[in-house]
């Protein structure tokens, strides 16, 4: 178990170093002058130079890179160009909004998901199997901008139950978690779906009826807790799903999470920012595949920590 | 003997506690409703024991989900007729609410795959509470007591710990016992037993027929067992029914089926049956140089772990197997699941890591590159067991069986089409057949595919991987003699892989019994299944049951000590076996015992 969970955390070092190579060439690239829109539109040449000299965005791209991993093992993500202040301290005010909109997303993908899932396995090929699985191919192919402002238009401007944005009362989460989770809904139903289906088929199933046990507990006791495992799995991969879609949910919604920081950053290519929001979104990929898989032989006895 | 007064009708009338009449049972098809079981009617007497017997697609698993309601919705359904217990409760449209109160309580029922018949995500010990607590056999403070007391009625070792345990971590023959103890739970009337011993070895078979036939005796309760082994039918039954597609041929008692069968099916059933002992003498082939010839043989596969996750404990598949084979020869490699048999084969055609040293046709294998190996593959080929999953359902069965002439360059164009008619004449198929694909064809006949294929390169050797199991009795008397007749005619030299002893006894001109990877005895036919000397085998050969009434099968002998596991930890290798001659050709490896006070 140990062995393992230093194994794991090795790994992801590496998969997190590598990240941060990737993401500071693709801004070392950008066309974009961050120096330039710091300085302004009417700045002098000299002034441009200067800022760029300041930040250091003269020097070579390996030394760059270098002093921002150096400051990055002190725990140091560098300043915002534009707010003026620490890249850590700003993800950090944001943050507790973030993880309470993905952890409401996930309840509510999970709850939709997982029982429109079970409804269609059981009445499979019926008219409700099939209204649920368009259902599901609908959430899972509309834009989540459409469906916020969608939600946003029915259920806040035109029937007033939900304020139509900001942060503050469980009021404010519902309509965005809603659009972040409906997406996760339409993957997990269909998957739930043909996981259901095929612990219904499965020996153990007829074993429980010949054991004359009824027809609910058949179905709560021995094909969900079967049925669900590969979900499991699924959920540590879905993190990376959110994080690109709170960036869009976030803006929509005027809630004040690391997706709308992370929005405004790339507008104005501040670049500290945008590489914080990634690296930090990174971690949570990797820590969220992790706790997936320490969660999976907690359900499923055959799996082992090796 | 409930059973043999019963047939005559002497003595008390006979107090059946199921009546089936007339049962009819129809599958929905594209092409509409067929029936699977037909016009069938037997009285199941009370302590006896009745087998269904008959080949895959006779109905008698169909017959049995039937009685407990469990056919395939919405597939199947009982067309017509009735299913009856003693107290005149009528079964057959009885609705799924009331059934279950019949089920496990009344009659109850063990399945074919122990392997996939429990829960794998529950506890043994909920597994069995489960079924006292729904039909309040005892209350929930009493139940994990009752739970102990089932397991120890199954003769489970260390019963306190198995109510703990997962599914995973039983062996197939634990997981059985377990589903016969959730069985006979709240003490059913009826038991029965879906082929409850197909899926295990053959040693493993015998205790749980011992088992079975003990808690009958305890419990008095009457079993219906379906099968399609003839030796457990003789070992088992008071009376059998013989079914074919779905319809009764014979009624009788035990004795008299086996002693004279009425029906023509009946006799040909018993006759296909390869029985123990009763092989025909095979003339000695000709004495050629080997066209196999095998020298300390290894196979093993690693298991990581740790933090670097390096190579932490090794499997030992196989470990210094040495044998040879000639032209026309057979060797028969025996001996239980998971003792390396088929590993064996897979490494001969390259598909397993291996070291030491394999020779085909006088070339060396070892240190042979991908590209190098190609040109001595053509000698060698294989034959798996299941030809369904061997064979690709999305390509024509021609194009299949030319596969291999057209990557070795061998044939293409007309010459190919050629070879391809030639070779399905030579397996006893017609050349308008080949642009068929292999849903169209029955089990038997798919292996007659699998086998034109093998033949296509001519090779001089075939790994014959349990190429019969999977088949009936008489189609696995005709693949048999097809094997063969093309040994007789191209010498080709076989490695037969197989678990069952009768058939072995049918193919082989030599066999070598494998245990945890080793060979432990090797001789001729006669010797090692005649005069076995190894303790592993006596067991083996002990266990196999006898297509014979009258024949009383000794208790399987005890196991030679603690089962062993092949996996070991890094550089801890198993104790290389010494093999002793004790007749010319006839090899035995030196038991543990003996091997302690020779040290």
């Amino acid at each position: 178990m140990w062995a393992y969970l230093v194994r794991r955390t090795g790994e992801a070092l590496l998969i997190l170093l590598g990240i941060s190579l990737v993401t500071f060439v693709l801004l070392y690239l950008v066309p974009a002058d961050p120096a330039r829109q710091i300085a302004g539109r009417s700045a002098t040449v000299e002034t441009v130079a200067n800022i760029r000299a300041q930040l250091g965005l003269d020097q070579p791209f390996h030394i760059q890179y270098v002093r921002y991993l150096g400051n990055l093992l002190q725990g140091d993500l560098g300043r915002s160009y534009l707010q003026r202040s620490e890249v850590a301290e700003l993800i950090a005010a944001r943050m507790p909004a973030t993880l309470l909109l993905m952890a409401a997303a996930i309840v509510v993908e999970l709850i939709l998901g997982l029982t429109i899932g079970i409804v269609a396995a059981l009445k499979r090929n019926t008219a409700v199997d099939q209204s649920l699985m368009v259902f599901s191919f609908v959430t899972i192919s509309a834009p989540q901008f459409v469906v916020g402002i969608l939600l946003l238009y029915v259920f806040a401007v035109r029937l007033h139950w939900f304020p139509i944005g900001g942060y503050g009362s469980f009021a404010h989460l519902v309509l965005p978690a809603i659009t972040i989770g409906l997406l996760g809904t339409g993957w997990y139903s269909r998957m739930m779906r043909s996981s259901m289906i095929d612990v219904l088929a499965q020996d153990y199933v007829r074993t429980a009826r010949a054991k004359g046990l009824g027809r609910l507990r058949i179905i709560l006791r021995h094909v969900v807790p079967n049925a669900v495992l590969p979900i499991i799995a699924m959920i540590g991969i879905d993190i990376g799903l959110f994080m690109s879609g709170i960036v869009v949910v976030e803006s929509v919604f005027g809630w004040p999470g690391i997706g709308q920081l992370a929005w405004q950053a790339i507008q104005r290519v501040d670049i500290p920012i945008i590489m914080g929001v990634t690296l930090v979104s990174a971690c949570f990929i990797v820590l969220g595949n992790l706790v997936a898989d320490l969660i999976a032989p907690l359900v499923d006895p055959r799996i082992k920590l090796k | 003997m409930t059973a043999a007064t019963a047939e005559t009708g002497r003595g008390d009338a006979p107090r059946p506690v199921l009546s089936v009449r007339d049962l009819t049972v129809a599958v929905a098809t594209p092409g509409g409703a067929q029936p699977v079981v037909e016009d069938l009617s037997f009285d199941l007497i009370a302590g006896e024991t009745l087998c269904l017997a008959g080949e895959s697609g006779s109905g008698k698993s169909m017959t049995a989900l039937a009685i407990m309601g469990l056919l395939p919705q919405p597939t199947a359904r009982i067309a017509q007729g009735s299913i009856r217990l003693a107290d005149g409760t009528e079964l057959a449209g009885l609705s799924d609410r009331a059934l279950r109160k019949i089920r496990a309580n009344r009659i109850s029922m063990i399945f074919q795959e122990p392997m996939t018949s429990l829960n794998p995500v529950l506890t043994i010990g909920t597994q069995l509470t489960e079924v006292l607590l729904e039909h309040g056999a005892c209350s929930r403070a009493e139940a994990p007591g009752r739970a102990l007391d089932l397991l120890r009625d199954v003769r489970i070792t260390d019963a306190a710990r198995r109510l703990k345990q997962y599914p995973h971590e039983l062996s197939g023959g634990m997981r059985q016992r377990v589903m016969i103890a959730i069985a006979l739970a709240c003490d059913p009337e009826i038991l029965i037993a879906d082929e409850p011993t197909t899926a295990l070895d053959v040693t493993v078979q015998a205790e749980i027929l011992d088992l079975i036939r003990t808690l009958q005796r305890e419990h008095g309760t009457t079993v219906l067992m379906i099968t399609h082994d003839m030796g457990v039918v003789a070992e088992m039954a008071d009376r059998v029914i013989v079914l074919r597609h779905g319809r009764q041929e014979e009624t009788a008692p035990v004795h008299q089926l086996f002693a004279a069968p009425r029906t023509a099916y009946a006799r040909e059933l018993l006759a296909a049956v390869p029985r123990l002992g009763h092989a025909p003498a095979r003339p000695v082939p000709e004495r050629l140089p080997d066209v196999v010839d095998v020298e300390g043989l290894t196979v093993r596969y690693p298991i990581r772990g740790g933090i670097a996750n390096r190579v932490q404990a090794q499997v030992h598949a196989v470990e210094n197997v040495d044998f040879r084979i000639a032209p026309g020869e057979t060797l028969a490699l025996v001996g239980e699941s998971g003792c390396g048999k088929s590993t064996i084969g897979k490494a001969l055609l390259g598909l397993a890591p291996w070291t030491g040293s394999i020779r085909i046709a006088g070339q060396q294998m070892q240190g042979l590159s991908p590209k190098g190996l190609k040109p001595v593959r053509r000698n060698i080929q294989m034959i798996f067991q299941d030809p369904g999953a061997s064979l690709d359902a999305r390509m024509t069965v021609g194009r299949q069986v030319g596969e291999p002439l057209v990557v070795h360059g061998q044939a293409r164009g007309s010459e190919l089409q050629d070879r391809i008619e030639w070779l399905f004449r030579r397996v006893g198929l017609t050349p308008e057949q080949i642009d068929r694909y292999p849903h169209e064809f029955s089990g038997g006949q798919r292996q007659r595919i699998c086998i034109a294929r093998a033949l296509a390169l001519r090779p001089r050797v075939i790994v014959a991987d349990e190429c019969v199991s999977a088949l009936d009795v008489s189609i696995q008397a005709q693949v048999l003699d097809l094997l063969r007749e093309l040994q007789q005619e191209e010498g080709l030299a076989y490695l037969f892989i197989s678990h069952d002893m009768a058939v072995i006894d049918q193919v082989a001109d030599r066999v070598a019994v494998m245990n945890l990877g080793q060979i432990v005895e090797t001789g001729s036919r006669e010797q090692v299944l005649r005069t076995p000397m190894h303790p592993y085998t006596r067991r083996l050969l002990s266990a196999v049951p006898i297509p014979d009434p009258n024949h009383v099968r000794p208790a399987v002998l005890a196991r030679d000590g603690e089962v062993g596991s092949p996996v070991r930890p890094l550089g801890q290798h198993p104790v290389r076996l010494e093999m002793d001659e004790v007749a010319p050709g006839h090899w035995v490896a030196r038991s543990d015992a003996a091997a302690r006070s020779a040290a």
